[in-house]
């Protein structure tokens, strides 16, 4: 299932990273593809506030990692701008895709070895100052919700 | 009292001496060199350094200080925040030291450090408003007392520091960027208007996502059109803007707080427009401000030695068995 999506404005960038976590499964892994800049932690920002998580989602790069609960899930936010495939040390690899766990990842080709084949994939492209297309791929058919 | 501080949160090794509040040694083996060439700092070489060289430096600051493992009373080390297979290694050899020689452990919040790095130049005054910048925090913490610490603001996305780091990056400067951008700012002019995040908005809270957006797109703009540009002028522009929206939060808190005292500290306040320009905004107000010495600023052993020395005082020790805790909040600072 695909399906492509314009926003205008970071609102709207939030609002439709709520929607999709409110359409996915509990265990999938989500890949946020995009330029610096593009919009990444902006997703990532509206998709926790989907998932109900009041905490302020910051940009993991410094810390790689950073973890949210939101009572019934928890969200795992990686940032793998730096991690140039290094990351089985930090295992990342134990934490990803369990039942109970949504798992975004900024930059996932940095890191492709721990994304699963059935991760969706959200690639979000500048197409105007705030003007963002937004493709969002995946298995589930739900995304044909957005 | 003797205490051994140590610090391996982020890309510096660093071990340091304290007795009886002076600094006898302060060694920092910073890794910088080895992660300018992957554009940031790399969690896995990070550990594997921080492994490579603790021992040497713990070594070295003995030394240094004339001292031998005998003469601790304490060990402090960093347990967050930052990363955690580099905090391990500090927290690791702390706990091998104060195994083998019975003598207490005391955790340290890497921000409290931040803060008591202040009192290499003088003792803290309260209440206080320490505004904490650096590439991984930015945040205003308001301290009424002794180890009394309320976040008022903390950055809703990036940390100022990143955001320097991603927008040397846009712009072809070297990493880490605080020092080029900073440098590149005085020859260039103010002439791109980039609004100021959350301007006028009542909060404490800082923004720099949407300031490295704006950045970014002023330069894919000018290369697409192929107009010519000064970078300079671009490190200026933002400059002014990331640099003034530390400065118009802190204004607010002073206000609203009526705050006498500001301290000013993490690896951007070696920043020299932040420097100046928050002295000349605070002097206006007779408000006293507090910067540390330009070589604590960045991450180093001697401010975690130096909270030790006051964690010490109320007896905050650790068991053996305490983990790292790389979000480790400062007001969490007992719990561990």
């Amino acid at each position: 299932m695909k399906k492509t999506l314009i926003t205008l404005n970071e609102q709207e960038t939030m609002d439709y990273g709520a929607k999709l976590a409110n359409l996915l499964e509990p265990g999938t892994v989500v890949c946020l593809i995009g330029e610096l800049g593009a919009g990444k932690t902006t997703f990532a920002k509206g998709f926790a506030k989907g998932l109900g998580i009041t905490d302020t989602v910051t940009s993991p790069t410094f810390n790689i990692m950073k973890i949210y609960d939101s009572g019934s899930h928890m969200l795992i936010h990686i940032d793998a701008y730096r991690l140039v495939d290094q990351n089985f040390e930090l295992g990342l690899d134990e934490l990803i895709g369990e039942d109970d766990t949504f798992t975004l990842i900024e930059w996932p080709e940095f890191v492709s070895d721990l994304v699963p084949f059935d991760a969706v994939t959200v690639e979000i492209k500048v197409i105007g100052e705030d003007k963002r297309q937004i493709d969002v791929k995946g298995f589930s058919d739900n995304i044909g919700l957005l | 009292m003797v205490i051994l501080g140590i610090e391996t949160s982020c890309d510096e090794t660093s071990a340091a001496i304290i007795k009886d509040g002076v600094l006898l040694s302060n060694i920092v083996s910073s890794q910088i060199e080895e992660h300018v060439k992957f554009g940031g700092v790399v969690p896995e070489v990070a550990s594997r350094l921080h492994a490579e060289n603790i021992t040497l430096v713990i070594r070295k600051a003995l030394e240094e200080a004339k001292v031998t493992l005998d003469d601790l009373d304490a060990v402090a080390v960093t347990r967050g925040p930052g990363l955690v297979g580099a905090l391990h290694v500090g927290i690791q050899a702390a706990k091998t030291i104060c195994m083998l020689y019975n003598i207490p452990l005391i955790p340290v919040n890497h921000l409290i450090g931040h803060i008591y790095a202040n009192e290499f130049v003088k003792p803290l005054e309260y209440p206080l408003l320490a505004v904490i910048v650096s590439g991984g925090h930015s945040e205003l913490v308001l301290m009424k007392e002794e180890l009394d610490f309320q976040v008022l603001g903390q950055t809703r996305d990036d940390a100022i520091g990143e955001s320097y780091d991603k927008v040397a990056r846009v712009l072809g400067l070297p990493y880490p960027g605080g020092v080029p951008i900073d440098q590149n700012a005085k020859e260039g002019e103010h002439i791109y208007k980039f609004p100021t995040p959350l301007h006028g908005e009542n909060t404490y809270d800082l923004s720099y996502s949407g300031l490295k957006t704006n950045v970014i797109n002023l330069v894919n703009t000018l290369q697409m059109k192929g107009e010519p540009y000064k970078m300079q002028d671009i490190c200026r522009s933002f400059q002014d803007v990331a640099v003034g929206q530390v400065i118009e939060r802190t204004l607010k808190a002073v206000n609203d707080f009526d705050i006498k005292n500001v301290v000013v500290c993490g690896g951007v306040s070696a920043n020299s427009y932040l420097r100046s320009k928050m002295k000349e905004e605070l002097d206006k107000l007779g408000v006293n401000l507090m910067i540390p010495p330009i070589w604590s600023c960045t991450d180093n052993a001697a401010m975690i030695a130096k909270a030790g020395e006051v964690l010490y005082k109320h007896k905050l020790f650790a068991p053996l068995t305490i983990s790292p805790d790389p979000n480790w909040r400062v007001e969490d600072y007992k719990s561990f």
